[in-house]
């Protein structure tokens, strides 16, 4: 039971992450109909952000609520900033060439910020950067206390916050697609963008608003997971990315709520997997998962089957 | 508009080649940078290491060991009164890198003894390239058997300075047993020859000895998570878990098993020797044993004088890869005096034959497997820094242990490992 209860909050904790990440995929997705796989990177950058902040803010030597939420929304500033010059120089000039073309370039723009990042440092002051490949420490932001041990599992409170706080936002993301203006007119432009253009909507503004948002989230994936797991390094997107974009697909690639589902199964099913049967198939469970779901339902947990009208 | 295109496509192709140039770092020598030796004018090594990737403190330091023993031979007159250069190249931690650096060194560079690497994988890789070109390697610290083997025969032309798994699996086998753990947990790095090796050599010495496993778990380097695995460790109440690993994974696996409220010590080999191992792992990793290479606190004046020197010039004590490669490349030096001729072979039969040469890690003899018979020493992780524990010397001639059948092959490797 103990054990059952560990996997249980083990895979929350994995599946937040990814429900996290995937709300950028699946965001992009729908407006764009592209899959930005730059935004596994992106959250790497935010956790590097996050890194970077918190050595000019002294949050290592005092940690404290305030520093930690100051260090959380400045990495999602950056990373807002970065999804923004992304698009407008990488995406937006290939807006209206074949999508493979706006694919490949996606997958450029991630291998740019992957081995960028593990340059040797070219700037010392005020921090070092680029990090270069060797893993680094990432500080505790906020002391929370000892962990708790409900029943004999243990759960360390900062997992709890990083969860509360990955609700919140999504509960935040939610709010701005379905109620705000904004979020209407992202709905418009997933829809057809053209006509949107027509409306008087101003497409490029809201695509660039998109991709703002998706990064700032995935920032805060990139904090939460930090904070928790410790060691940040330019490839931690890699993997992250692509079980993200998992659980993108396994939701419903551009539905909202499917993204935080499928994050949230897919994290619990690869603990569970790999907690009970072999550990060595740990990352082929997500793959599987993806197979599977293209095979039997393609459009995922919460989206439409699309019939193709001739 | 295709005068623009062209303009692109150049420059492009100008930034691929300016790529391709800042993979060689050459060491600070007065040699022209263009590698060639002139005959007779200069013996380079080549060296081969991880210095970016995951791993990078093993190379980095490696090359360190050897640029210092470089210079101390230089300073002693050379080799047969040549002056030594050093030619290191980056493998950026990846064994096909590892390949291509050493074919560079070897048919580019023209290198008269190829040094590295510290990662049984990557040296796995390069043995191959140097045998079939009858160029010398010395491996400084890959313990993994099967590097300096073809098969069932020894490779003619690959040594290594340090001990070999089998040997090192059985020091911890020891080691716990002496400690009065009778059961243990393993957690293995799958995608790694060198940590299946040495798992595979623990768990059998340990059953020997009469013990038990109780979890056989498995990961792969850079993984973030490795709760599940530990998860399932938990129940089965280990007195402790053997995590043959390299440092990166190691520190976190501390972390997340304190955090799990696993409380017994961690064991470990000698991939966890890095100052990262207590940056990264921090009060998690208090109290766990990891077996090495040597230890900066055997008071033998050979070793403190090595200490003192590499810290007089770099600052820091050296970990065992600076140690290992400092030694592989003062058994280079002098194998090459003692060799009749510059030739490969004549080389190679040079360092084949090298006898109670005094290293920094050990008195080595190299065996007729081209290994040498070395003790190991076992370190405690205590305030921040590896404290020596104890001495396990080798008790079998070449310390080595027959793998048992049902071993798991190691993960694909893009050389097929012979197995």
């Amino acid at each position: 039971m103990t054990e059952l209860l560990q996997h249980l909050i083990n895979g929350l904790s994995l599946g937040t992450i990814y429900a996290l990440v995937a709300l950028g995929y699946t965001m992009v997705y729908g407006v764009l109909k592209l899959i930005n796989f730059a935004h596994g990177d992106v959250y790497m950058v935010g956790a590097f952000a996050g890194y970077y902040l918190g050595a000019v803010i002294g949050a290592d030597r005092s940690p404290n609520v305030g520093k930690a939420a100051l260090v959380t929304i400045g990495a999602m500033a950056i990373c807002g900033a970065l999804g923004f010059v992304v698009e407008r120089f990488a995406y937006r000039p290939l807006r209206h060439r074949a999508r493979l073309t706006a694919l490949i370039t996606a997958i450029g723009v991630s291998f740019l910020l992957e081995f960028g990042f593990q340059l040797n440092p070219l700037l010392r002051a005020p921090v070092e950067f680029p990090p270069g490949p060797a893993p680094r420490f990432f500080p505790a932001l906020v002391d929370l206390g000892p962990p708790l041990e409900p029943l004999g599992a243990t759960v360390q409170r900062i997992d709890i916050l990083g969860f509360v706080v990955a609700i919140l936002l999504m509960l935040a993301l939610q709010w701005i697609v379905y109620r705000t203006r904004f979020g209407v007119a992202m709905r418009a432009v997933s829809f057809d963008p053209q006509v949107a253009g027509l409306m008087g909507i101003p497409v490029n503004r809201i695509i660039s608003g998109t991709f703002v948002l998706g990064s700032a989230l995935a920032a805060a994936a990139g904090i939460i997971n930090a904070s928790s797991r410790p060691r940040i390094e330019p490839l931690m997107g890699l993997m992250s990315g692509l079980k993200a974009f998992v659980a993108a697909v396994l939701g419903g690639i551009g539905s909202v709520p499917g993204a935080m589902a499928g994050g949230v199964v897919l994290g619990l099913v690869e603990e569970f997997v790999a907690g009970y049967t072999s550990s060595r198939y740990r990352d082929a469970i997500a793959f599987t998962v993806l197979i599977l779901v293209l095979l039997v339902r393609p459009e995922g947990l919460f989206g439409k089957g699309k019939v193709e009208k001739v | 508009m295709s005068f623009r295109r062209a303009l692109s496509a150049a420059a492009v192709l100008l930034t691929f080649a300016a790529c391709e140039q800042k993979k060689s770092a050459p060491s600070a020598a007065p040699a022209a940078g263009q590698g060639s030796a002139a005959p007779g004018a200069t013996i380079w090594f080549g060296h081969v290491g991880s210095l970016t990737g995951q791993e990078a403190t093993f190379g980095d330091s490696t090359d360190k060991g050897i640029k210092l023993a470089v210079d101390e031979l230089n300073s002693k007159g050379g080799v047969k009164g040549k002056q030594v250069d050093l030619k290191t190249y980056d493998d950026q931690g990846k064994p096909e890198e590892a390949a291509l650096a050493a074919t560079r060194l070897i048919t580019q560079d023209k290198v008269t003894v190829l040094l590295g690497e510290v990662a049984s994988s990557r040296s796995l890789a390069m043995a191959p390239i140097a045998d079939a070109n009858k160029v010398p390697h010395i491996t400084p610290s890959s313990t993994n058997p099967k590097v300096t083997k073809d098969g069932e025969k020894t490779r003619p032309y690959v040594f290594r300075v340090c001990f070999i798994d089998p040997f090192q699996g059985t020091v911890m086998a020891k080691f716990a047993k002496e400690k009065g753990i009778k059961k243990v947990a393993i957690l293995r790095d799958v995608g790694n020859a060198y940590s299946v090796g040495l798992a595979d050599y623990f768990l059998s010495k340990f059953k020997d000895l009469g013990g038990t496993i109780v979890n056989d778990q498995s990961y792969k380097a850079g993984d973030q998570d490795f709760k599940a695995q530990l998860t399932a460790i938990k129940p089965k109440a280990p007195e402790a878990i053997y995590v043959p690993g390299y440092y990166t994974d190691v520190a976190l696996i501390a972390r997340q098993a304190r955090e799990l409220g696993i409380k017994v010590p961690l064991m470990g080999g000698d991939g966890w020797d890095s100052a990262k191992l207590f940056e990264i792992g921090g009060q998690a990793i208090e109290g766990s044993y990891f077996s090495n290479h040597y230890s900066p606190d055997d008071p033998s004046p050979r070793i403190q004088d090595f200490i003192k020197r590499y810290k007089a010039r770099y600052g820091a004590v050296p970990d065992s890869m600076a140690a290992t490669g400092y030694d592989a490349a003062m058994v280079a030096g002098d194998a090459i005096s003692r060799a009749k001729d510059m030739t490969g072979e004549a080389i190679a039969e040079a360092i084949a034959a090298t006898k109670d040469f005094p290293g920094v890690t050990g008195v080595i003899t190299l065996d007729k497997d081209h290994n040498a018979v070395k003790s190991a020493v076992v370190l405690e992780v205590k305030g921040g820094k590896a404290v020596y524990v104890a001495t396990v010397t080798p008790d079998a001639p070449a310390g080595a242990a027959p793998l048992p059948a049902s071993a798991p092959a190691p993960a694909a490797q893009p050389k097929p490992a012979p197995y």
